[in-house]
């Protein structure tokens, strides 16, 4: 049982919780969405500016939460930076399929969902799911040019 | 009345005793063993509470004020011998006072639907407090913006404590209606009803009081208070839930119009109108929640018969020792430290979220909750986004409170 809780809180998570990167509004950002764990009160802030060629130019989150939405908007804003839209769509979707399958998939393949496979100790965290994908869902609100994303919708 | 088993006063509180009553709380959770202490969003149920409710549905099961058949006669028995117990357990003047509903929000909605919006004017103020549960704010809301009332509302000190005479000051000639918590949910801050409901009545206005966590903590003689509503629900007394209570002075309940129509409220229906049934049925349409009434009976009479004085003592010992081990972890702040408080703690941690902090001491088989608590206008006020809170019950002791203690330290492991 320990061992889940190491696997869910290993030195990356905790590191990108405690200083997590991309911690600003972006000035220039043509992209925001509001997201909100009503259940636990973890809120975000993310703001994206997108080209003209629907690609993610730079992306940017501010708000509190827990370590584990905090980790995963923070890493999610790295990861996106040069996605088009719809390979940023894609990320979520395995993303959010590595958060919740029981199944032993091979995420490897694909470099940035291997960065990513170390929040999938939320795996044996059912309740904390919702944290992991926050971040992932306001981003793809603010992409669809919508300003709210919540967890329970 | 069952007779006492458990003497009343501190010396005899026999707390294994009353452990061995609860089946859940022999289990183990991720190999440890159970440590509830989420007892303020429900509280687990003794063997008499769920044997009363299966009794209920193995011998006595039919439905109420229908049957002209001995099943249903002993089950209407049954279900208005629990609104007896109730009316005991409040020391309401009549029985006619005690409705039956689903919980405390449907009590609190009950008030602001038929009381709020028929009787008060548009233009007359209802004043709450910034402590409250969303159940006694979001009804409020709904009816400032139907009916055109005026909300307003007082503000708690930076530690917690509600003051009389802050509410005073909002008091205008406008004043009808004061809606406040008894005791807080997320600081266990318990508020002066008697006071307030003097103050309330001298300047013309009626005090409705969400009890939902003060039944339990205290002994509630509604004529003493002289409170003109209460409300409180049966899960978090021990009972089961699905099962909650309003009490109403008659004359307040005769001039409201009723909330939910249907069946049972009713004298008589034709296809034009309808005749209103007269109390407490005017309020309860519908099929009861009967074996939970009958659940919610057996609760009280469990809590009377250990006794509210032995609780009481107990649960202020182990708050008093459980603030004092918690206060020595290194980054910990107590949330809520009103010197009137029962045996809730609310605490943040620094460098550690709450809801890291509650999944983290989960791995040790302690329950705790984490989050706003309903509560989101408090969060701001206290400023703070979310705070963990521990809530004790008759059935805890200071083990457990050790046992929090030593769970917290893994916390500060990882998040140091």
């Amino acid at each position: 049982m320990m061992d889940d809780l190491r696997e869910l809180y290993q030195e990356v998570i905790l590191d990108h919780g405690k200083d997590p990167r991309n911690f600003r509004k972006l000035e220039n950002a043509n992209c925001e969405a509001t997201g909100y764990n009503p259940l636990c009160g973890d809120r975000l802030v993310v703001t994206l500016c997108v080209d003209e060629n629907g690609m993610v130019q730079d992306a940017a989150f501010t708000g509190n939460g827990c370590a584990i939405s905090m980790a995963s908007a923070s890493m999610m804003t790295e990861i996106v930076r040069g996605k088009t839209r719809a390979e940023a769509e894609d990320l979520f979707q395995r993303f959010h399929e590595m958060c919740t399958t029981d199944e032993d998939i091979d995420f490897t393949d694909d470099e940035d969902v291997e960065r990513l496979m170390v929040l999938s100790g939320v795996r044996q965290f059912p309740v904390r799911v919702k944290c992991a994908t926050l971040p992932w869902h306001t981003m793809e609100a603010a992409l669809r040019g919508e300003s709210e994303a919540s967890t329970e919708r | 009345m069952t007779q006492a088993k458990y003497q009343n006063d501190m010396s005899a509180y026999d707390v294994n005793r009353i452990r061995a009553d609860f089946p859940i709380l022999s289990q183990e959770v991720h190999g440890k063993p159970l440590t509830f202490l989420d007892n303020g969003a429900s509280a687990q149920k003794p063997r008499q509470v769920i044997d009363a409710m299966r009794s209920v549905y193995e011998t006595e099961y039919a439905n109420v004020h229908r049957g002209a058949y001995q099943l249903s006669e002993r089950a209407t028995e049954r279900y208005e011998g629990a609104r007896n117990i109730v009316q005991r357990f409040l020391n309401a003047k009549s029985r006619q006072e005690i409705v039956f509903a689903k919980n405390v929000t449907e009590v609190i909605n009950l008030v602001a639907y038929s009381y709020a919006r028929c009787v008060l004017e548009p233009g007359d103020e209802v004043i709450i407090t910034d402590m409250e549960h969303h159940s006694n704010i979001v009804p409020w809301q709904l009816m400032r913006d139907e009916r055109g009332l005026v909300l307003k509302y007082v503000s708690c000190t930076d530690d917690g404590e509600f003051r009389i005479e802050d509410l005073a000051k909002l008091i205008t000639p406008k004043t009808k209606l004061i809606s406040l918590t008894h005791v807080s949910n997320v600081m266990g801050t318990v508020v002066p009803i008697k006071e307030v409901a003097k103050l309330a009545h001298e300047h013309g206005a009626k005090l409705m009081v969400d009890g939902a966590q003060a039944v339990m903590h205290m002994p509630v003689d509604v004529q003493d208070l002289d409170c003109d509503f209460y409300a409180f629900t049966g899960h978090k007394i021990y009972g089961p839930s699905g099962i909650g209570v309003l009490y109403g002075k008659a004359e307040l309940l005769d001039a409201m119009p009723p909330f939910l129509g249907g069946g049972d409220m009713i004298l008589s229906v034709t296809m034009e109108k309808s005749t209103w049934a007269a109390l407490p049925a005017k309020f309860e349409a519908g099929t009861p929640p009967i074996a939970q009434a009958i659940g919610l009976g057996a609760a009280l009479e469990y809590v009377s018969g250990i006794g509210l004085e032995g609780i009481v003592a107990h649960e202020i010992d182990l708050l008093n020792y459980a603030t004092q081990q918690l206060s020595s972890i290194d980054g910990l702040t107590i949330i809520g430290t009103a010197p009137n408080k029962t045996s809730v703690i609310s605490f943040t941690m620094d460098g550690a979220h709450p809801h890291d902090i509650s999944t983290i001491i989960d791995q040790a088989g302690v329950c705790v909750r984490a989050g706003h608590h309903c509560a989101q206008p408090l969060m701001e006020r206290m400023g703070v986004p979310a705070t963990t809170r521990a809530s004790f019950g008759m059935y805890n002791t200071r083990e457990e409170a050790d046992t929090l203690v030593a769970a917290l330290g893994r916390v500060r492991e990882i998040f140091n």
